[in-house]
């Protein structure tokens, strides 16, 4: 079937800002199929809120609109650009609702607008619980016993029947938000009520509790003339009651024989056939571990976060060839992009396995609780290829970046063999670390595989690696002890550590045995076709296929990515590195990119000439320098992981292009970083770098407090905090010595004021810095947190000169080549630098989209060799733009249980979304509405401050009570509004008796709570309480009287009708 | 203990013993199935043959013996990257470790399977040895190895005696089908000859399921006694080895085609029914063997996902159009995969709708052939 010609214009709806359960993967979909649809010819009109994401350059899409994605904005653009297609199984659960939602209005038939990809009558099949569980029934297909239901008592009574434990799963949201397990009718009630709400239909599904079963997923796809093909199988190790976005996966299935392998592909292709989806879907099964018996527990009628994991497991480009069906094309008339030969048509075969984990955040939340369920908590994830398992699991463990290498990275020794059992039974991140210390102890297979239900066949995977964990320790190092070992990807770092040997000592053993990674390629076909995919993952078994072009003449560079998605470390730094290798192959260079995270563009496989898929540790680096000899390495589009990586390479003899290594480190150390700001006479904050607790109490007192704690080498204020008194020292030090740190720790005065934030291009003379951003909230909270403004509003031409002025010194004091990030205070007319990133930052994909400069690829000139002058540039600070750009962070503190939600200097963001507007009040309200903040109609808020901010909360309470807003506080705050003439109820305070603040937030009366806590580690616990209590049931929560003073600003500006702007056009 | 591959070609892998340590010479193929190892062994099709598994981790879910497409294994070698040293499945009643030790079936592991698996793609399908003894000088068992040919395969595989498929027997049959999935009835009373040239059990389970009467014939059965049983419908099977050694065979399958009794015929069913007309065979580079390859019916226009083992090809050249056209094609290469017969209730393909191991998409043309023998809708 030829492609359709009808369809011309497409809108194509991205996912809006990075949370948990919507992250990347949608970028990296909606990327490749807007190059699927340009290559038709097609002209692509893109809408995402993200700016940090690829999909939004004008070289992806014809117009790129940053707009908030809600329905009013889509029918604007519909109207506006009048496309004849809609493609909506892109944007994820986001991009499918808005759809479903512009369906269900009519408006899509009034405007003439088709869906395609896949019909409202498909989705609606798949996502409305009644009517997917009628289809299944349908063709036989079975499903765990449930109902539907609306009201709670319903659902007790439905739970009672169907028997207790039972699963709760709202319908419509996002990775399985609200839902969870109840074991009993009070827990059952709990999360009804949530579920309800959180609902955009208000449907809660109660079903039969399967947990413990085999989790399988299936992601299989069809065409409009009925052709289906699966394209790859995954299982879970753990079993189903663990979200699949926080288990480990691997794939293709270990434990399926082809009789249970064949039973769910022919029922997945069953259910594809009878939706009668045109594209892609994932197909998710419960396996009764003891007979055949399983059952449908979801499908997703769009790509999604398996599908992305599955395209790179394969190489199969599941997007790709869906936006091509989605214009009318059958499978056997697409071609295989791998092999190039053969069309896509068929089923990848692996001859590998994949091993795919979770990256989760509690590094960062410290507090929140670390156990797994039904709701998804992780932000990213890394996927790692090997020959074996035990390779591909250990090469995923240290893709993570956690400081941990291995089996023995958590510490449950101290466990005696009841308390260990008992954390065996606990489901959290470490599990696999508590199932090889109960190894360790001989606890049987079975008895693990009872408490866990995780299949033998992992737990005796993980016992080959102890056995190996052992050996090294026990038995002398033979060189094919040694050639085990490496089969089963223990780090040389590991090797020595058992041993007792120095690193050196195991290497040049290695390199005498000939012990050395050989890489091989991903394929889609188990190498019965020859392929041209530049597409490789290491191995310790097998021969090279990796060769260097021999007699090419291209100089090679080296892009290192940035690893697993996480909290401070996101898909901007992906967006960096992908445009550094588009420049650099503009540049003539032979492009190699080495990366572990599935969910990116930059490890599609065709973005760089070759794709190393490893973890990114020196070892795992240098093996790939030894195959691919680069002429040089650039680390300063990879974020922090990108940059860790400099001495290493160093080392290696790989030149770092760009800043030199020595500037890189003289930004990130204290003392020659002192040194630097000195000869430049730029202040910072008085400030000392200490080692012990003690040192940082003593430096404190000679600063005064409050100060500001952080080790250095910090990623997103990894480990940073503001203290108060000598308890916070102590409390934070113990903290931060808990994450591994082999560097040291900086105590900072604390300095109140405005932050600015400064991207600047130097070419090692000129510096071309394309904008000033000012953050709303001042110093305390993290930049990354902070809503950002660009132009800087509120900064006198002075200053200005003065920020320009400290930039430039600062660049050439520290011979910056390429990218340069720097955080400022503006305190009065004082300026202090707070930090220098010799690297890309957070902030310059919105930078770069809204002042229309392309930052990144001239950074990347500028590292070839290519000054400023000649590219066209005019040195200094850049006109500003006539548009408004405002960055609003976005967080998913509702998925994380017990995590503090409260800002300060430790980033907690997951994402972020832009305003882009001509005036600063219409930017404002779009960031507002791109990142969900939709206050409702009947207002109320609840106002709880610091005794030391009250005074500055009166005004902005005022504004808020204009706005038509019943202000509640707790009695302190109330009496001091009260006293200003702000009219507020004083409520009672959590540990008083009911009807009390806690009683009023969980009843759903308020729509708003503005908790300012106290600063330092003795925060009050009520108001932690109230906050978290306030997020669980989907109140937004402002911590900052600044960010709360914005929204104010905003509700006093409501737009009518938004402009919107085509970013392509800047 | 340490064995040896070594290929005609001179390439030599050095890895573990599986299985039996005697030495064994073989043709060396490849199977890129990444499930269904105890089906691809107990294949009559591999007789002949060591196989090479692509996919790394063989014997994750052990032996389940009801698996099993025959009595036995049939490969003289078996090639994989790494054993698994437990199983674990509910139904697992064995290790192949042991299996192949029962069976006495050499077989090497802890090799690069994919490094031989590119040698066998690029210079096409090859003789090769396994042993466990050290020769000094490769120069003798190479000469050996490249004069090593397979012969009379489809004898040493098909059955010795004749015999009816029993209904319970059928109990075993895919997982898949035990679900409900396949209710059809509609081959009731219909009595089916199938003619064993190295049958897997599934051809004669998809046909009883079905309802069908399935009585099994040795290869060597003269037509005269099949079409003097009257039979609804004849079944000709898969099988091993390189059609046209089997001239006889042939020769009755011609007397076959000229009855007017409906027929189906599989893998090398399809290959001695072109040759019983006229048409020519020959060996493809390398085969195909796995349960991936695309097959287009050229009636319909879909596209079906496969299990395919087979060596070698019937060439459309040699076919002549007025005895039969291509019903089926291989997307990947063209290669033909399935012929229509022009004026006859026959229809044949190449490649095995009675899956195990592999996909059931193409399931549906047992239905077919049942309706050809008029079966009820």
């Amino acid at each position: 079937m030829p492609k359709n010609p009808e369809i011309k214009k497409v809108l194509v709806l991205g996912s809006g800002p990075i949370v948990i359960g919507q992250a990347a993967e949608f970028d990296y979909a909606g990327t490749q199929a807007c190059r699927s649809l340009k290559e038709e010819g097609i002209q692509v009109v893109l809408l995402n809120s993200n700016p940090a994401t690829i999909m939004t350059d004008k070289d992806i899409a014809d117009q790129v609109y940053i707009e908030p994605l809600t329905a009013e904005v889509v029918e604007q653009l519909i109207c506006k650009e009048r496309p004849d297609s809609i493609l909506p199984t892109l944007g994820g659960q986001a991009g499918l609702n808005l759809a479903m939602e512009l369906e269900e209005s009519g408006f899509l038939k009034e405007n003439q607008v088709r869906l395609i990809g896949t019909t409202a009558l498909t989705i609606k099949k798949a996502e409305d619980r009644e009517l997917f569980k009628e289809t299944m029934e349908k063709i036989h297909e079975p499903v765990a016993p449930s109902d539907i239901v609306e009201d709670v008592e319903d659902g007790l009574r439905i739970a009672a029947k169907i028997g207790y434990p039972v699963v709760l799963r709202p319908a419509y949201t996002l990775g399985g938000s609200g839902g969870g397990i109840a074991r009993n009718p009070e827990q059952c009630r709990e999360i009804l009520e949530n579920g309800l709400r959180l609902s955009r239909v208000g449907q809660v599904l109660v079903e039969r509790c399967i947990a413990g079963w085999k989790e399988i997923e299936y992601e299989v796809m069809r065409d409009g003339a009925g052709n289906v093909i699966t394209v790859c199988n995954m299982e879970n190790i753990d079993p189903v009651g663990v979200h699949t976005g926080d288990s480990i996966v691997v794939a293709p299935s270990q434990t399926l024989g082809d009789k249970e392998y064949q039973m769910l592909r022919t029922s997945a292709l069953n259910i594809i056939t009878e939706l009668g989806i045109t594209g892609g879907c994932n197909v998710q099964y419960a396996l009764n571990p003891d007979s055949f018996e399983y059952c449908v527990i979801e499908v997703n009628p769009r790509v999604s976060r398996s599908s992305a994991l599955a395209s790179k497991a394969t190489g199969y480009p599941i997007a790709k060839v869906a936006a091509k069906i989605a214009l009318g094309y059958t499978l056997d008339e697409i071609k295989n992009a791998v092999t190039k030969k053969t069309c896509a048509c068929f089923e990848p075969m692996l001859d590998y396995c994949v091993v795919k984990m979770p990256r989760l955040p509690f590094d960062k939340f410290i507090s929140a609780k670390r156990a797994l369920g039904t709701q998804m908590k992780a932000t990213g994830e890394v996927m790692s290829i090997c020959t074996s398992f035990e390779g591909a699991l250990m090469k995923a463990i240290r893709s993570l970046e956690q400081h941990v290498y291995g089996l023995d990275g958590y510490d449950f020794s101290e466990l005696d063999e009841a308390g260990l059992k008992e954390q065996l039974s606990k489901v959290d991140d470490r599990r696999i670390w508590v199932i090889a210390e109960a190894l360790r102890r001989g606890i049987s297979y079975d008895e693990i595989f009872e408490i866990t239900r995780i299949d033998r066949w992992f737990i005796h995977k993980l016992a080959v690696l102890v056995d190996m964990e052992q050996a090294l320790k026990k038995e002398p190092l033979t060189a094919e002890l040694l050639r085990e070992a490496k089969r089963l990807e223990f780090p040389d770092t590991i090797i020595a550590r058992l041993t007792g040997m120095s690193q050196e000592d195991i290497k040049s053993m290695r390199y005498e045995a000939g012990i050395r990674a050989a890489y091989k390629m991903v394929d889609t076909c188990a190498a019965e076709f020859a392929a041209e995919t530049p597409y490789y993952y290491s191995c310790f078994d097998g021969n090279c296929e990796a060769k260097e072009n021999g007699g090419k003449q291209k100089k090679k560079v080296l892009v290192l990515g940035s690893g697993p998605i996480r909290i401070g470390q996101g898909i901007e730094f992906d967006f960096c590195s992908v445009h550094s290798t588009w420049a650099f192959a503009r540049e003539g260079y032979e492009t190699i990119i080495i990366n572990n995270n599935p969910e990116t563009v930059s490890t599609d496989f065709d973005i760089a000439d070759k794709l190393y898929f490893e973890p990114l540790t020196p070892e795992d680096v240098e093996s790939v320098v030894d195959v691919e000899k680069p002429d040089g390495a650039v680390v300063q589009f990879g974020g922090q992981t990108a940059i860790k990586l400099t001495e290493a390479l160093m080392k290696m003899g790989v030149p770092i292009l760009g800043t030199a290594a020595e500037d890189v480190d003289a930004a990130e150390d204290r003392e020659l970083f002192d040194r630097i700001l000195e000869e430049c006479r730029i202040p910072r904050p008085a400030g000392h770098t200490v080692f012990t607790a003690e040192e940082a109490k003593k430096a404190a007192g000679e600063l005064g407090y409050p100060v500001l704690v952080r080790p250095s080498y910090v990623l997103g204020g990894q480990g940073m905090q503001i203290c108060i008194n000598d308890h916070d020292i102590d409390e934070f030090i113990g903290i931060i010595n808990q994450i591994a740190q082999d560097h040291p720790i900086l105590v900072d005065k604390y300095i109140v004021g405005k932050e600015i934030e400064v991207d600047a291009v130097c070419d090692g003379e000129d510096i071309l810095i394309p904008g000033i951003m000012e953050h709303i909230e001042r110093t305390g909270v993290h930049s990354g947190d902070s809503i950002s403004v660009y132009p800087a509003p509120s900064i006198t031409p002075q200053i200005e000169a003065k920020l320009v002025d400290y930039t430039e010194r600062l660049a050439r004091a520290l011979h910056v080549k390429g990218m340069i990030n720097i955080q400022f205070i503006v305190a009065g007319e004082e300026v202090f630098i707070i930090e220098v990133n010799p690297r890309s930052s957070r902030t310059v994909p919105y930078i770069s989209k809204v002042t229309g400069i392309p930052i990144v690829p001239l950074a990347t000139q500028v590292i070839c060799g290519h000054t400023l002058k000649e590219l066209g540039y005019e040195p200094g600070l850049q006109k500003k733009s006539e548009y408004i750009a405002i960055k609003m962070p976005v967080f998913s503190f509702e998925k994380i249980r017990g995590a503090d939600i409260s800002l300060g200097p430790e980033m907690k963001s997951t994402g972020e979304c832009l305003g882009v507007a001509k005036t600063f009040n219409e930017a404002l309200y779009k960031a507002f509405v791109g990142a969900g903040i939709r206050l409702p109609e009947h207002k109320n808020m609840v106002i709880t401050v610091r005794d030391s901010e009250q005074e500055a909360a009166v005004e902005i309470a005022r504004r808020f009570q204009n706005a038509g807003y019943r202000i509640f506080a707790t009695r302190g705050t109330a009496r001091v509004l009260n006293d200003h003439g702000v009219k507020a109820l004083a409520v009672r305070k959590l540990e008083q008796e009911s009807p009390n603040i806690l009683d009023l937030i969980l009843g759903h009366e308020m729509d708003l709570v503005i908790d300012i806590p106290q600063q330092g580690a003795e925060r009050s616990r009520d108001g932690f309480i109230i906050r978290r209590n306030a997020i669980e049931t989907g109140v937004h929560v402002l911590t900052s009287l600044d960010t709360a003073e914005a929204l104010a600003t905003s509700l006093e500006n409501r737009a009518e009708e938004l402009t919107l702007i085509d970013i392509g056009r800047l | 203990m340490k064995a040896f591959l070594i290929l005609e070609d001179g390439t030599i892998f050095c890895g573990s013993s599986i299985g039996s340590d005697r030495e064994v010479i073989s043709e060396i193929v490849f199977n890129t199935s990444m499930t269904g190892y105890l089906e691809v062994l107990t294949d009559p099709s591999y007789a002949g043959q060591a196989v090479v598994m692509t996919y790394p981790l063989i014997g994750n879910y052990g032996i389940c013996r009801e698996d099993m497409e025959s009595d036995k294994p049939w490969p003289d070698g078996f090639i994989v990257r790494e054993l698994s040293r437990i199983p674990s499945n509910f139904r697992s009643g064995d290790t192949i470790q042991h299996f192949l030790k029962e069976y006495d079936i050499p077989g090497i592991s802890g090799i690069d399977t994919r490094a031989l698996t590119k040698i066998l793609r690029e210079k096409g399908t090859m003789n090769g040895m396994i042993t466990t003894h050290v020769y000094e000088d490769y120069a003798e068992p190479i000469e050996r190895i490249k004069n090593y040919q397979v012969t009379g395969v489809v004898k040493a595989a098909s059955c010795r005696e004749k015999y009816v498929v029993a209904g319970d027997e059928t109990a075993f049959a895919g997982a898949a089908r035990r679900k409900g999935a396949v209710e059809s009835r509609a081959g009731e009373g219909k009595r089916v000859a199938l003619l064993d040239l190295g049958a897997k059990r599934n051809i004669a389970h998809a046909l009883a399921e079905r309802g069908c009467q399935v009585t099994v014939y040795p290869c060597d059965t003269p037509a005269d006694e099949i079409l003097s049983a009257n039979p609804d419908g004849i079944m000709l099977s898969n099988g091993p080895g390189d059609p046209k050694e089997n001239v006889e065979i042939i020769g009755e399958i011609r007397k076959l085609y000229q009855s007017e009794i409906p027929i189906f015929a599989i893998c090398l069913g399809h290959q001695l029914m072109a040759l019983a007309v006229g048409a020519d065979t020959y060996k493809l580079k390398y085969g195909h063997r796995g349960g991936n390859h695309p097959v287009k019916d050229l009636t319909a226009g879909r596209v079906y996902i496969s299990s395919q083992n087979h060596g070698y090809a019937v060439s459309l050249e040699s076919l002549d159009p007025q005895v039969a056209v291509p019903a089926f094609v291989n997307v990947n290469d063209g290669t033909n995969e399935g012929l229509r017969y022009v004026g006859k209730n026959i229809f044949t393909v190449q490649f095995h709708p009675e899956a195990c191991p592999g996909p059931q998409d193409s399931g549906y043309l047992f239905d077919r052939f049942i309706e050809m023998m008029g079966g009820k809708e």
